[in-house]
């Protein structure tokens, strides 16, 4: 498999360096809305969850899956339902999401997962599109109009979120919680159990492990991680709406992850910001955005496969390696 | 002595990483059935299918004809002559006898017709609509040598054509061996059935880590059983 | 009037009707995908664009080079097929040593690409088709009446897909594919141009989605988006009757326009999910595909 996870090899750089870089990104993290649009950066930080959650499945399961938006788009309706109709705070409104993101992941991960390779990702597409002509037709959706005003409340009862800036940093939060546990799961035993169904599920099976449960509780996690972003981002923009379960939608947070390189941790964050960004540029511009995506799609398959952070990985390693003495690198 | 049509020196060949062929050099002439001997693992498949280009991965030298091998694609081998009869012998399960037959082009020629093939393989005649692997081994086997026939090739590679087949199917497959070597054939065959390489073979070769270690004409192999036992491990 | 079930018989039968045209098209696109998935073990998603590209082509022939219907009937699915193979050469070949992650996603790609192209190009409406003069009017079966287009559209889709399942299981040329779809590394030793006849193979799937866009255009507005919703039940048409045979693909894509066109008659807000919930039924009891052989 040419996109798999780094095997393990001692790390670039020391542990110094990283917490050092690490406090960097924090630090740039905390201070971004000085520069830049608070809304703009809840929909990057929004879209790093959603890719770093399909990238679970993907990058680190071998699971392609064309369907995502299905998660993502249904939980940002199960919160503005819950937020703007039944009254929910905004805690209970987002586990709400995060529930229905966990509860579709789960229906379609059961039908989904006995089919393997190409077949499961025509698969999910297809449920995805289910979902999709449901949300058109089903009445409480608001069809193409969406449920808008969503209202903006209080966390825990504390908080005003209808400040973007102060719920930008809500959201900073839970994105950043939702980050560690991603790493969390795949640095642990069932992370690289994982990566072994990866690289070669019939070993697997035969040391006795069910394999199919493995993948199933994986897929349940990246579709409940997606539906908090999906949660997060209705908030955000108070609005859920159809765009938000179009395939258009899988396939460009697909794209995420695969530009910023399939696998890694960092590479999803690092696509997230880039596709949100081209999105944004085009918005004016009249061109389409899915020729673009498209475009950048084909061009990122040809030549670029390990994305952003695989490449910058593989420059670093053999630059560093003429640098340094082999035992540290 | 009819001059050499294989001239095969220092031929190495790798399956990926894995290095299996070691610098081979033998050769064989026009009209010969050569064999390569040896344990399993000693490297005689490979050689074949380094030959055939089926391994992609080789150095060294291998001429056919005064034709490079090894420079040739894989799609031009055919026409270069040679006809491969794998080990496994590659009947495809989705086409009929008369579909396997005819599925190679003539790319030279000299290729023989159905009826000329009939008359070496009887088997085969009348089972032109049966789904190639529904045959049994032995006919199976028929089938693969008679495919390269029709191609036009007149140097074979014959990969253990006896492979588990039973006693009566051997003797078939070695009158059809002898057949084909007085209507002029060249044929480099691997085999592990000591009887039948006997039976068919001028010369054989002996190959131990792919490497060929030594050599035998066939009225010598008698004397040297003891020395061929010991390098076949038996 | 008679009845059935409490409809009217040409309301069934008009319904019916529908559903063997979308079932005609799903046969048509699924057994491209099929022939396609066969040899080049690539799940063609921009299968749904190249259908899309054939009705622009045929719309763009007779806009701007006065070309009708039965010019666009022979040229269309040669163009198709030429940017088909110009894609296949340049791009797609150089992925089949990969994953097939990467075919996919190039092919998703390039259905995403091509649908914001025409859509730049041409804007999200619709263009109008017209049927052309030898095929209007109706044949009036007393029970309902027959639009004589939609009656063409069903038989020619029925003849080529014989046509093509002929080629494929009796023909010698059909004889090498299959074998090559089997082996292709003992099909090139016989001296046999396989990478050539991968190059053809996809050529002609997407030669028969052009096909199929001529024929949709004068039934359905010719639109960038038209092949995107159309490729995805497709794909669930492809699940359900699993790639193991030509005939079971086309079989297949016809029983599920006809279900759908029923669903439609019985439980009309749910019928555009009829093709999703067989599938997930097939999945849930037969998994491997009502034709399928194997995973």
């Amino acid at each position: 498999m040419t996109y798999r996870y780094q095997d393990y090899r001692p790390p670039l750089i020391g542990t110094g360096p990283r917490y050092l870089l690490l406090a960097l990104v924090v630090g740039l993290a905390i201070a971004a809305p000085l520069a830049v649009y608070p809304l703009f950066l809840i929909k990057v930080l929004c879209f790093m969850l959603f890719a770093a959650a399909l990238n679970l499945v993907l990058g680190f399961a071998g699971l392609l899956s064309l369907g995502h938006a299905a998660f993502f788009g249904a939980a940002g309706y199960a919160f503005a339902q819950s937020a703007k109709i039944w009254g929910w705070p905004f805690e209970l409104a987002v586990l709400f999401g995060v529930a229905v993101g966990a509860g579709l992941g789960l229906i379609f991960g059961l039908v989904a997962i006995r089919r393997q390779g190409i077949y499961f990702t025509m698969i999910t597409l297809a449920l995805a599109q289910m979902v999709y002509f449901l949300a058109v037709q089903a009445p409480f959706t608001g069809g193409e109009d969406g449920i808008q005003n969503v209202p903006r409340g209080m966390l825990l009862g504390l908080v005003d979120l209808r400040d973007t800036g102060v719920l930008y940093y809500v959201v900073l939060v839970i994105v950043s919680l939702g980050l560690l546990f991603i790493r969390r799961v795949v640095h642990s035993p069932f992370g690289h159990i994982l990566g072994a169904i990866r690289e070669n599920e019939t070993r697997v099976t035969s040391l006795g492990l069910n394999v199919a449960r493995y993948k199933l509780l994986a897929f349940v996690l990246s579709a409940a991680l997606s539906g908090l972003a999906g949660a997060l981002k209705a908030q955000a923009f108070q609005l859920a709406s159809l765009g938000d379960v179009s395939w258009h939608i899988s396939g460009e947070v697909v794209l995420m992850v695969l530009i910023g390189g399939i696998g890694t941790l960092w590479g999803p964050l690092i696509g997230a910001v880039f596709v949100v960004m081209i999105g944004h540029f085009l918005a004016g511009s009249g061109l389409p955005v899915s020729l673009v995506v498209g475009v950048v799609f084909m061009a990122c398959v040809m030549l670029f496969r390990r994305g952003f952070y695989g490449e910058m990985l593989l420059f670093l390693r053999s630059a560093l390696r003429r640098v340094a003495p082999p035992s540290q690198v | 002595m009819a001059e050499i049509r294989l001239k095969v020196e220092a031929l190495e060949g790798w399956y990926g990483e894995s290095h299996v062929l070691h610098g081979a050099t033998f050769n064989v002439r026009r009209g010969e059935v050569v064999t390569l001997l040896g344990r399993n693992g000693a490297g005689k498949t490979s050689t074949m299918r380094a030959l055939a280009g089926v391994m992609r991965k080789r150095r060294g030298s291998a001429t056919l004809d005064g034709r490079d091998l090894l420079a040739t694609p894989p799609h031009r081998v055919a026409h270069a002559g040679l006809g491969h009869v794998p080990e496994e012998r590659g009947i495809f399960s989705t086409l009929t006898v008369r579909e396997n037959l005819l599925l190679p082009p003539v790319v030279r020629p000299g290729g023989w017709s159905v009826e000329a093939i009939h008359g070496l393989f009887p088997n085969l005649k009348g089972r032109d609509s049966t789904i190639g692997t529904r045959l049994s081994g032995g006919e199976q086997q028929m089938l693969a040598m008679a495919r390269i026939l029709r191609t036009g090739c007149d140097f074979i590679l014959l990969d253990e054509p006896t492979e588990g087949l039973a006693p009566v199917i051997v003797e078939q497959i070695g009158k059809a061996l002898v057949q084909l070597k007085e209507k002029g054939f060249t044929v480099l065959l691997v085999e592990q059935n000591l009887g039948f390489a006997q039976s068919a073979a001028d010369r054989h070769y002996v190959m131990e880590q792919g490497r060929i270690v030594d050599e035998f004409t066939n009225e010598s192999l008698p004397a040297n059983m003891g020395k061929l036992n010991r390098y076949l491990g038996i | 009037m008679t009845e059935i079930f409490g409809v009217p018989l040409a309301v069934l039968s008009g319904q019916v009707m529908i559903g063997l045209i979308n079932g005609s098209f799903y046969a048509l696109l699924s057994l491209g995908l099929a022939i396609i998935f066969g040899l080049l073990n690539v799940i063609n998603f921009a299968h749904g664009a190249f259908y899309m590209l054939g009705a622009f082509v045929s719309w763009g022939l007779l806009t701007y080079g006065g070309l009708g219907y039965w010019a666009s009937l022979a040229l269309t699915p040669l163009i198709v097929g030429a940017l088909g193979a110009l894609f296949e050469r340049s791009m797609l070949r150089r992925l089949y040593g990969l994953d097939h992650l990467y075919s996919l996603l190039l092919t998703f790609g390039l259905a995403l690409a091509l649908e914001g192209l025409m859509r730049w190009i041409y804007g999200a409406g619709g263009k109008s088709y017209p049927v052309p003069a030898s095929l209007q009017g109706v044949y009036n079966l007393g029970f309902m009446v027959l639009p004589i287009y939609r009656a063409w559209v069903i038989a020619a889709s029925l003849v080529v897909c014989v046509a093509a399942w002929a080629v494929i299981e009796k023909t010698p040329l059909g004889a090498r594919l299959r074998a090559a779809t089997e082996n292709p590394r003992l099909v090139t030793a016989f001296g046999i141009n396989v990478p050539l006849m991968l190059t053809l193979t996809y050529a002609a799937g997407v030669a028969l989605a052009g096909l199929a866009g001529v024929m949709a255009a004068p039934i359905y507005q010719v639109s960038p988006n038209m092949g995107s919703s159309l490729i995805i039940i497709v794909f669930a048409v492809v699940v359900i009757g699993g790639m193991g045979s030509i005939m079971g693909s086309i079989v297949t894509g016809l029983a599920l326009g006809v279900l759908e066109g029923l669903t439609k008659v019985f439980f009309p807000t749910a019928s555009a999910l009829t093709v999703f919930i067989v599938m997930i039924l097939v999945l849930l009891l037969r998994p491997a595909g009502l034709f399928g052989k194997g995973k």
